[in-house]
C-alpha cells in the first residue's frame, strides 16, 4: 500500500514549506490528484490521520481536487475522457493515445498560520 | 514514521553488501538533509497569527524524483546501463537474471541490487555467480525508492561500461510510481499468469518500456494466448517492446541479449 508513502511525502512537503514560511501549522492543504495517478483516495484518507499525527498537518483540513483524466488520440487527434489507461478512442477505436491529464499528484497550496 | 518508504514506526531498511558481510542498518529516518520532525521546533520561533497562503505546486514524489535524477546522471556519466525489473512475485525475475548473467558475464561486467521485504535468498543466488550484489530489505515497505538505490550504488563501486540490474520487490502495483533512475523499466509476466494482467495492473505496464513474457516452455501445458496478452498490454502502452523467453531452457534469450548489448553500445 503505497498511499502511506504518498501521505508521508505530503507531510514532508508541508513540514518544509511551513518551516520556510516561519509558520507554526497548516490550516488547510489543497491537493490535486488525477484519476490515473495510481492513488486510491479511500486508502489515502484511511492512512491520513496516522501520517499527519504530531506534524504541522495534524489539525489541517485536507481538500482534494480530483482531476479527470483526458487523452489525445494519436490517430485521429481528438481529445477524450478516459477512465482506464486501456480505454480506446471513442471516435476511431485506436488505442494509440497520449494521456495529457490525470496523472497529477501535487500539493497545490497551503494556508499556514 | 519513515518519510519515504511508507513503513510503520520502527521499520528498518537494511542494505547489505554480501561481498564483505558488512551489514549496514540504514535507519530511514535520517537522511543527510535537515528534517523537520522535531515536535518542538515550531514553538521556538515567534509566530504571528496572520494566515498566509503558500502556492506550493510541488509534486508529491518530488524527493524521490530528484534522487532518481541524481542516480540517472551518475549512470550516464559512467556509461552504466541500468534496468529496473518489476513483476508479481514468482514471475521469474531472479531466474531471468541468473540466466542472463551466466551467459553474458564473460563479456560485460554485471552488478545487481536485489529488493525484497525479507531474506537474502535472492542475493545469495546472484552471489553464487561471483557477481557483486547488494540486498535491500524493505521490511514492511512494498517497493524500492531512489534513495535506497543511491545508497546501494555507493557500496557497489560500479565500473564504467557495465550493466546494473535492479530487481524490485515482487509487486505489480506500488513500484510503478517510484522512479529509481533506471534507463529502462522491464516488466516480466509469466505464462502461468492471466493474459489480462496488463489491464488489471495498468500502471506498471504503462510505465514500463519492455515486457518480457517468461516461462514459455510451459505453454504446451497451459491455455495461454500470448497474442491476447500482447494486445491487452498494447492497449495500455503502445510503446511496449516484447520478448518471449524461457529462463529455464534458454529459449528466446538470444534476442533479449542482443537488445541489452545494443543499449549498452548506444551509451558508449
Amino acid at each position: 500500500m503505497h498511499e502511506l508513502s504518498i501521505a508521508l511525502g505530503i507531510v514532508k512537503i508541508a513540514e518544509e514549506e511551513t518551516k520556510k514560511a516561519k509558520a507554526a501549522r497548516v490550516e488547510l492543504i489543497e491537493l490535486e490528484i488525477g484519476t490515473l495517478a495510481g492513488v486510491e483516495l479511500d486508502s489515502l484518507n484511511y492512512v491520513w490521520d496516522s501520517a499527519v499525527k504530531e506534524t504541522v498537518l495534524e489539525s489541517a483540513v485536507k481538500e482534494i481536487k480530483v482531476i479527470k483524466a483526458k487523452a489525445k488520440c494519436l490517430d485521429c487527434d481528438i481529445l477524450f475522457d478516459i477512465e482506464h489507461i486501456y480505454d480506446i478512442c471513442p471516435n476511431c477505436k485506436s488505442h494509440i493515445k497520449a494521456i495529457i491529464m490525470g496523472k497529477e499528484l501535487r500539493v497545490k497550496s497551503l494556508i499556514v498560520i | 514514521m519513515c518519510g519515504t518508504c511508507g513503513c510503520s514506526n520502527g521499520n528498518k531498511i537494511t542494505i547489505s553488501n554480501l561481498e564483505n558481510h558488512h551489514h549496514d542498518h540504514h535507519d530511514h529516518h535520517h537522511h543527510d538533509h535537515p528534517h523537520s520532525h522535531d515536535l518542538d521546533h515550531s514553538h521556538t520561533h515567534h509566530h504571528s497569527t496572520t494566515k498566509m497562503t503558500l502556492e506550493v505546486e510541488q509534486d508529491i514524489l518530488h524527493h524521490n524524483n530528484i534522487t532518481a535524477a541524481r542516480n540517472r546522471g551518475f549512470f550516464e556519466a559512467k556509461n552504466i546501463f541500468t534496468i529496473n525489473l518489476v513483476s508479481s512475485p514468482g514471475s521469474g525475475k531472479t531466474s531471468l537474471l541468473e540466466r542472463t548473467i551466466s551467459d553474458l558475464k564473460n563479456d560485460i561486467p554485471f552488478y545487481v541490487i536485489e529488493g525484497d521485504q525479507q531474506t537474502q535468498n535472492d542475493a545469495n543466488r546472484i552471489k553464487a555467480l561471483n557477481i557483486p550484489v547488494i540486498q535491500i530489505n524493505t521490511g514492511k515497505g512494498c517497493h524500492l525508492e531512489s534513495d535506497m538505490v543511491y545508497e546501494a550504488v555507493k557500496k557497489l563501486e560500479i565500473k564504467d561500461n557495465s550493466f546494473l540490474m535492479i530487481e524490485n520487490v515482487g509487486n505489480l502495483v506500488c513500484p510503478a510510481m517510484f522512479d529509481l533512475g533506471e534507463n529502462k523499466r522491464i516488466v516480466i509476466i509469466s505464462v502461468t499468469e492471466g493474459e489480462d494482467k496488463p489491464q488489471k495492473y495498468p500502471d506498471m505496464f504503462h510505465s514500463s518500456d519492455v515486457c518480457i513474457i517468461n516461462k514459455t516452455d510451459l505453454l504446451p501445458y497451459l491455455k495461454f494466448d500470448i497474442e491476447k496478452l500482447k494486445s491487452y498490454a498494447l492497449q495500455v502502452n503502445h510503446h511496449l517492446k516484447f520478448f518471449e523467453v524461457s529462463a529455464t531452457t534458454g529459449e528466446g534469450m538470444e534476442t533479449w541479449y542482443q537488445w541489452l548489448k545494443k543499449n549498452l553500445d548506444k551509451k558508449l
